[in-house]
């Protein structure tokens, strides 16, 4: 380890703890449970969380990871008090803070609860171990005769108890992990597995939650930036001195970069206003042309199906070939982008809204060629990311700033610098050819996607013969982290050529699902869904049912859609969306619920109408009356079947539930209209069959 | 220019085109009103002006001066959480909560002039509000029984 930034060591530990008792579990520790394979610890003595108790008794926890509205700060607190038998009121989580936590890589890929959860757990436990051990020593009495509850250690003999405070009082030690220690199983669990309350709750509905965007320094000003005109637009000249005739403005000009600072908000907006900039462009790909641009430019270009797949396809008497597309849609957290920066004595300070606090801490290092352990980022819990707040834009240019005038800046990004400047869920264009036997089992696929990415894209049923292939491409937006990813393009290809075998085949998709599928979790949930759905009841006319399954990262979700449409006037109307969905044992049912409904209900924009406008390097719809995203009035009648596996390790919920939504509702207007939607978002003219397509028309 | 918010009078000396949002955030240091769009297309911003719930961010501030404006920190009364504040926590309507504050204004317009709204008038009189986690049934619990 090279430093204290980078990852916390044993050694320089103990001059952090200060009194008490602490577990700490290290990257290799961490490690062992990441299926992540990207995932490079920073050291196998580097401490990746920790939890401590102080001398007064209180529980303080400390992790990386970062809250962004999925409640992990409750759900990691209720897994600790779980095993520490403490309230979860008493319990501190310190979190994304690069001097105080240590390192993380970020809080994406539904890692947090199968990774950071059951280390906290552990070292929960282990901090119990060593508390009634220390009680039993004290009383000498047998180790298994006491236990904690409620803060106390117990002798359950005696009746003797004595607080945790009591018991830490005057140490100063730092344990680590028992690997082998017992934890309490799923069955036994009475906090974690119950709705317990977000933390914090009171401080957000009465408006007294800091966010990045809320927060003030004494002496601050607030920092905008000149933008360029399109993509790809290099800056020739501007004149900046129209814009110094306000008081307090100050022009920053660094290179290509132009920003102003000012007292207030508007007086910066007003300041930049003014300045009067020239730009050369250069052509940009525009959506009008997008597909075939994804396809010839794709890094890629061989189709390597093989002969054994050809020949299948070739000999099976079912056959669907089928293309999707899929566009760039925006995250839109309602908080935009915030950075507040302070430098002192050549250190820097920041405050921001990102998913990756010691990726943006890195990103100052290079960019001000300053060491790591000279920037200090700190991430308030914030106004939601959803994979869009992997990035640290609003935090350079808020230090950019704050080094140029002397003083704490605060950038918050407007909703269309949101919408330009940031990155979008890649497009995509899919391209699949199956085929099936008389019997309805699956014979070969082959599938194809070009630059959606590679999340969701293996089949999840049996076949015999199969070439999947993921082509990156060249995208023309920039592109990131989405909830679900790529897995929402290819389930969303996947589970619509099934059902378009089970048309041809004239069999019950659901039976079609079920006689192609193995996998026991999947098929749980699709019936779990199918059941409360009540699947084979009989339709009403006008009305079409479809259904979808799939999985992402350890987490299964069934979706069932009912439709109605109007054939005089082509109507469509979403009526009613059925979910099941399981991640292992459930450590909050409400919030378990609150992440699945809002995936689903999210899912229904990228699915129905979202979609993003380009055209020569500009987006056309920067705005939120412009980029429709869903409202109350979308909202279908909801149902949510949570299946608790207590058997199965917690998995995170914040992506597969959005995988099924498309699929399920595509495949019940097929049902009803005999129209295949095969491009993603259905219906962006509005819920009716008979406008022209959303890519012919730009 | 003279404002009233949360019953409070202020004097403030702003450029001409602020918006109450801004002055509420900027020289109130009242931040619990939120910006998300800046085109009164969220409704995150929401306050009531004279009981009306409003997107501060487009409405100019000199425009309220002679008005009542009542902002998310001004529904707690001693301490005491206003009937929609509670009724948030106790149906836990949010998941990131950056819209919360504006969705408690509309809904308490709404109940001021409707207690016993059905589930689509609170669907109609929300429709300007995006709670972009999108626990929308949620909120409609929450609304339904506060």
């Amino acid at each position: 380890m090279k430093n204290s930034v980078e990852g916390i060591n044993r050694r320089n530990f103990l001059k952090l703890l200060g009194g008490g008792i602490a577990v700490a579990l290290t990257y290799s520790d961490l490690n062992a449970l990441s299926k992540h394979t990207a995932f490079v610890p920073p050291g196998d003595d580097a401490i990746a969380a920790w939890v401590h108790i102080l001398e007064n008794g209180t529980v303080t926890v400390y992790t990386g990871k970062v809250e962004v509205g999925q409640n992990i700060r409750t759900s990691l607190s209720q897994v600790v008090a779980e095993e520490l038998s403490v309230p979860v009121s008493s319990i501190e989580m310190i979190m994304g803070d690069t001097l105080l936590t240590p390192y993380d890589r970020g809080t994406y890929g539904s890692l947090t609860t199968p990774t950071m959860g059951p280390k906290l757990r552990k070292a929960a436990a282990s901090l119990r171990e060593v508390l009634t051990d220390m009680a039993a020593k004290q009383w000498n009495v047998a180790q298994q005769t006491v236990a904690v509850k409620n803060g106390q250690v117990i002798h359950a003999v005696s009746g003797k108890t004595v607080s945790f405070g009591v018991l830490t009082r005057g140490k100063k030690m730092l344990l680590a992990v028992n690997d082998q220690v017992q934890l309490t199983p799923a069955e036994k669990w009475s906090v974690a597995g119950t709705p317990v309350a977000k933390v914090n709750a009171k401080s957000f509905v009465s408006g007294k939650h800091q966010y990045v965007s809320d927060m003030v320094m004494p002496g601050m000003v607030y920092g905008k930036m000149l933008r360029a005109p399109s993509y790809g637009a290099s800056l020739v000249a501007a004149d900046v001195e129209k814009a110094k005739i306000s008081p307090g403005v100050n022009v920053v000009k660094e290179d290509n970069f132009i920003g102003v600072t000012a007292p207030d908000p508007q007086t910066a907006t007003n300041a930049l206003a003014r300045i009067e900039a020239r730009w050369k462009t250069t052509p940009q790909p525009s959506r009008a042309e997008i597909f075939t641009y994804l396809k010839t430019h794709a890094q890629d270009k061989e189709r390597k199906a093989g002969e054994a797949v050809d020949k299948a396809f070739g000999a099976a008497p079912v056959q669907v070939q089928q293309h999707f597309e899929v566009q760039y849609i925006a995250h839109v957290p309602l908080e935009p982008r915030a950075a507040l920066a302070v430098w002192e004595n050549g250190k820097l300070t920041v405050w921001t809204g990102t998913q990756r606090p010691f990726g943006v801490q890195e990103e100052l290092a290079e960019v001000f060629s300053i060491p790591k352990d000279h920037i200090r980022v700190m991430m308030p819990d914030t106004g939601s990311a959803y994979g869009g707040k992997h990035s640290g834009e609003a935090a350079v240019e808020a230090a950019r700033l704050s080094r140029a005038v002397g003083k704490p800046v605060k950038v918050v990004w407007t909703r269309e610098e949101e919408f330009k400047w940031a990155y979008f869920r890649p497009a995509g264009l899919i391209e699949v050819a199956a085929a099936a036997s008389n019997e309805g089992l699956l014979a070969s696929w082959e599938f194809h996607n070009y630059n959606s990415g590679g999340a969701g894209i293996e089949i999840p049923y049996e076949v015999p013969h199969k070439h999947i292939q993921y082509h990156p491409s060249d995208t023309p937006l920039k592109q990131g982290s989405y909830r679900g990813l790529a897995a929402t393009a290819n389930v969303f290809s996947i589970e619509s050529v099934m059902d378009d075998l089970a048309r041809q085949l004239k069999q019950d998709p659901f039976r079609f699902r079920l006689n192609n599928l193995k996998e026991e979790r999947l098929k749980q949930v699709l019936q779990a869904a199918a059941s409360k759905f009540d699947w084979t009841r009989q339709k009403e006319a006008g009305r079409g049912y479809g259904m979808a399954c799939g999985f992402v990262k350890n987490a299964y979700v069934g979706t069932c859609a009912e439709v109605a449409y109007n054939k005089s006037n082509g109507q469509l109307q979403l009526l009613r969306l059925v979910v099941a969905f399981e991640c292992g044992a459930i450590v909050n049912p409400m919030h378990l619920e609150n992440q699945v409904m809002g995936c689903v209900l999210q899912g229904l924009g990228g699915a129905l109408f979202e979609a993003v406008d380009f055209k020569d390097g500009r987006i056309l719809n920067p705005s939120l009356s412009s980029y429709r995203v869903p409202r109350f009035g979308d909202i279908p009648e909801l149902d949510i079947v949570l299946v608790d596996r207590k058997d199965m390790p917690s998995a995170g919920a914040g992506e597969a539930p959005i995988v099924g939504v498309a699929p399920a509702i595509r495949n019940a207007i097929a049902d009803v209209t005999g129209v295949k939607l095969n491009t993603l978002p259905l219906l962006p003219h509005g819920m009716t069959l008979k406008t022209p397509s959303l890519s012919s028309n730009k | 220019m003279k404002i009233n918010v949360n019953g409070t009078d202020y004097t403030l000396n702003v450029p001409a085109n602020t918006s109450l949002l801004d002055a509420l955030r900027v020289n109130l240091n009242l931040t619990g009103s939120k910006y998300g769009c800046g085109e009164g297309a969220c409704g995150a911003c929401k306050v009531l002006i004279d009981g009306h719930a409003t997107p501060s961010c487009i409405t100019p501030v000199a425009s309220v001066e002679n008005k009542i404006v009542i902002t998310i920190e001004g529904l707690e009364k001693d301490g005491q959480l206003h009937p929609l504040q509670q009724a948030f926590l106790d149906e836990d309507a949010f998941q990131c909560a950056y819209c919360s504050s504006g969705m408690i204004i509309s809904a308490v317009a709404l109940k001021t002039k409707n207690p016993t709204p059905t589930r689509q008038e609170i669907i109609e009189a929300m429709q300007g509000n995006i709670c972009r986690c999108c626990v929308y049934p949620r909120i409609i619990n929450a609304i339904s029984k506060a």
